[in-house]
């Protein structure tokens, strides 16, 4: 069973495309001045200008302004799908550690398919990888489900972390990026977007083909001519 | 009446500035900043989970910071850790930048600000909370603008700005006056005042004017850094 | 990165190690690029910064008139200090020092000591009252795997640059006065951090940190020359896991060979 993630919301794939205007900005910069604008994600109004309120890429979408993050740590949303490590069964259902600043938990409901109470460690021990989706995040915590296409628990493979926000640029366009080096290397890939990736291929030459590409990926800065950067390295060797 | 420093300085010249961010890898954000021989480092870990529990918040997450000097960044080998002055500093760092910052949306949550100077010339703390800012700029918080610091005073009756090792010993006339602040980069708040030495009141106004002065230029070195990190 | 490794990337690390293979596509015994460079800072008697793939170690030396140690009156004293600082990495913790902490500068202090790299004997002020007492520093910037080697390539290369300061005449240091002096050091010595790792059957060299973390059990030796043959001065096998004769005496075999590598490399910087 093919359990692979590699959702992208919208807003992502456009971190791709370079039609809109963007640059660099940093806490506190003004990024426009105008009435007519709408302050979006990571920026504020303050009289007739447009702040950023974190550094990023502050990207003019017609009207609205908004900063797509380029550095920092994972900051969990709701719709996420994540990778993640079982390290505790309670009573209710699976804490999962998904490298954020609170703890996933996975409700016994939300599991693929029913599992009694006397089941749990049998379906998902301790040290377990799991793909999962965030369902909602509180204080307290962050609710997970794993009752989804191509969530569940991840056999075999393994696992390595990018920077998150690089992910979009991992899966690429429509999936493009990573469509493209699943098949040059014939490896089941599942990208989380906490940064967490599983990889599985027939051999460990494939593997480490894989994470190789994939690291490739998201250490090259400018992203101009990527897929074709990318096409020759794997056609290579 | 002084018009040139030991080193060749107007009254309100900075020594050279060096900025980079970027220099820890396994940090969440991190920057190194330089007034002259004064080298400070600084690396941001966090949001994470705040550790005991009996310290979390449930409102707001908060911002713990440490400074330290290096034992080879003075010439009498400070012995490792923290001494009243580190902690000292570590505190008034931490309400230097905590004002800028905004936490809400990490309830229980911490975030880590590690300094330490590497070489130090006088004016530590402030190129310590340099670096800082710009560190957690780089982590990606949510910040209203950037912090900027430096160590003004007065050498007898001169108003001077950054003063190095040399200067802090001033004696003649009304000796050496230390006087660190630091401030919202692009907006008249000030979150850190610190005092040490002799100025009549009347006077203080031509300090904080010198340092807004500085910060200005101190900023722009901030804010290069900052964007030079993309292209790397 | 907060979160461990999984079992899934140990299991893979195995499976790997036993083909020869790593992620970086080195071989089983390859050290990653060496880089040195010096004067990290100016109040140091002499320092060092190296960088090893992304790991990433300073080292500062520092000489102050001292005591002599009452069973070595005729010689002077050397003392190997450092820290884990949190900024390395999201392991560390601040407060009191972890295990890892404290055995690194004992396991550098060592094979320092027991190369007799430093000619204790000439750092004499006078005789039975005044000794140089010389204090090495190490603090890793960047854990990125293997911070004893690197931590041990920057001690070296910040004492081979390191000066002994100027005395006034009442015998205090007079920092303002540059000195020339060089630290007295043997001819040809370079005490070498070697340390091996090891997953399963499988027997590594300098580690990533995600490498490192998998392994089950490590053995440091502290390597040098003593009369042109090469020496192992010091030696500490940790964790848990065990080792066969078989591998000590593989490990044995590989050692010179490492060593010269890791000199040769390190030499290109002195």
């Amino acid at each position: 069973m093919e359990n692979e993630i590699n959702q992208v919301n919208e807003e992502e794939t456009e971190v791709l495309s370079s039609a809109k205007k963007r640059r660099i900005v940093i806490p506190g910069e003004i990024i426009v001045t105008g009435e007519d604008y709408l302050p979006s994600d990571g920026t504020r109004r303050v009289g007739k200008d447009i702040l950023a309120e974190r550094f990023g890429l502050a990207e003019e979408a017609g009207r609205v302004i908004r900063i797509l993050p380029i550095t920092g740590a994972f900051v969990p949303r709701r719709g996420n799908t994540v990778i993640g490590r079982i390290v505790d069964i309670t009573f209710h259902g699976w804490l999962v550690d998904i490298d954020s600043a609170t703890s996933g938990f996975l409700p016994i409901e939300e599991s693929p398919r029913f599992i009694s109470k006397n089941e749990m460690d049998q379906f998902l021990a301790i040290g377990d990888v799991v793909a999962a989706k965030i369902m909602g995040v509180k204080a307290k915590g962050i609710d997970l489900t794993m009752r989804s296409k191509g969530l569940g628990k991840l056999e075999s493979g393994f696992t390595f972390k990018v920077s998150p926000n690089r992910v979009p640029r991992v899966i690429g366009k429509e999936g493009s990026m990573i469509n493209l080096i699943k098949e040059k290397t014939g490896c089941s890939i599942s990208v989380g977007q906490n940064g967490w990736i599983w990889i599985r291929g027939e051999n460990i030459d494939a593997e480490i083909k894989a994470r190789r590409a994939i690291e490739f990926v998201t250490e090259k800065v400018h992203i101009d001519g990527l897929t074709d950067k990318m096409e020759e390295m794997l056609n290579d060797k | 009446m002084i018009n040139k420093r030991g080193d060749g300085r107007g009254l309100t010249e900075l020594r050279p500035m060096m900025a980079k961010v970027g220099i820890i890898p396994n940090a969440d954000g991190s920057a190194m900043f330089a007034f002259g021989d004064t080298v400070a480092i600084a690396a941001v870990y966090g949001p994470k989970q705040l550790h005991p529990q009996h310290m979390q918040n449930p409102s707001t997450g908060i911002l713990r910071c440490v400074y330290d000097l290096l034992s080879f960044s003075v010439y009498d080998r400070k012995r490792p850790g923290p001494s009243r002055r580190s902690q000292e500093i570590s505190k008034v760092t931490e309400w230097a930048l905590s004002p800028v910052l905004d936490l809400k949306g990490f309830p229980n949550q911490v975030v880590d600000v590690q300094i330490y100077i590497i070489q130090a010339d006088a004016g530590t703390r402030t190129a310590g909370i340099n670096a800082a800012s710009m560190a957690l700029a780089h982590a990606g918080l949510p910040m209203k603008d950037l912090i900027c610091s430096v160590a003004c005073g007065k050498l007898d009756k001169e108003v001077v700005v950054d003063l190095d090792k040399h200067e802090e010993d001033f004696k003649e006339g009304e000796g050496a006056t230390d006087f660190p602040l630091a401030k919202f980069a692009t907006s008249d708040e000030f979150t850190l005042m610190q005092l040490d030495g002799k100025i009549p009141p009347e006077r203080v106004k031509e300090v904080i004017v010198a340092a807004t002065e500085a910060c200005k230029e101190i900023y722009e070195v901030q804010k290069k850094a900052l964007k030079e990190v993309v292209n790397e | 990165m907060t979160m461990e490794s999984t079992n899934l990337t140990i299991n893979t690390l195995k499976k790997m190690f036993k083909e020869g293979k790593r992620f970086d596509g080195r071989k089983l015994d390859n050290f990653r690029e060496i880089m040195v460079s010096y004067d990290v800072s100016n109040k140091a008697e002499g320092s060092a910064r190296v960088k090893v793939g992304k790991t990433e170690v300073i080292a500062g030396v520092k000489l102050a008139p001292g005591t002599p140690y009452p069973d070595s009156l005729d010689k002077g004293n050397l003392m190997v200090s450092g820290d884990l600082l949190p900024l390395a990495s999201p392991r560390f913790e601040a407060g009191p020092p972890g295990f890892t902490a404290i055995e690194l500068p004992r396991l550098l202090d060592r094979a320092i000591r027991e190369s007799h790299m430093i000619e204790l004997d000439k750092l004499v002020i006078k005789e039975g009252e005044k000794v140089w007492t010389v204090i090495i520093d190490v603090y890793p910037l960047n854990d990125d795997g293997n911070l004893i080697d690197v931590a041990c390539l920057a001690a070296v290369a910040a004492l081979k640059k390191a000066k002994i300061p100027e005395l006034d005449e009442n015998g205090i240091i007079d920092y303002e006065k540059k000195s020339e002096k060089p630290l007295p050091l043997a001819e040809g010595i370079l005490p070498t951090s070697i340390s091996f790792f090891k997953l399963g059957d499988s027997i590594i060299l300098d580690p990533t940190r995600e490498e490192e973390e998998a392994c089950e059990a490590r053995i440091t030796f502290g390597v040098s020359n003593w009369n042109g043959q090469r020496m192992i001065n010091s030696c500490q096998k940790s964790k848990a896991a065990t080792f066969s004769s078989e591998e000590i005496e593989s490990m044995m075999k590989m050692l010179p060979g490492k060593f010269d590598d890791v000199n040769e490399k390190l030499k290109k910087f002195l």
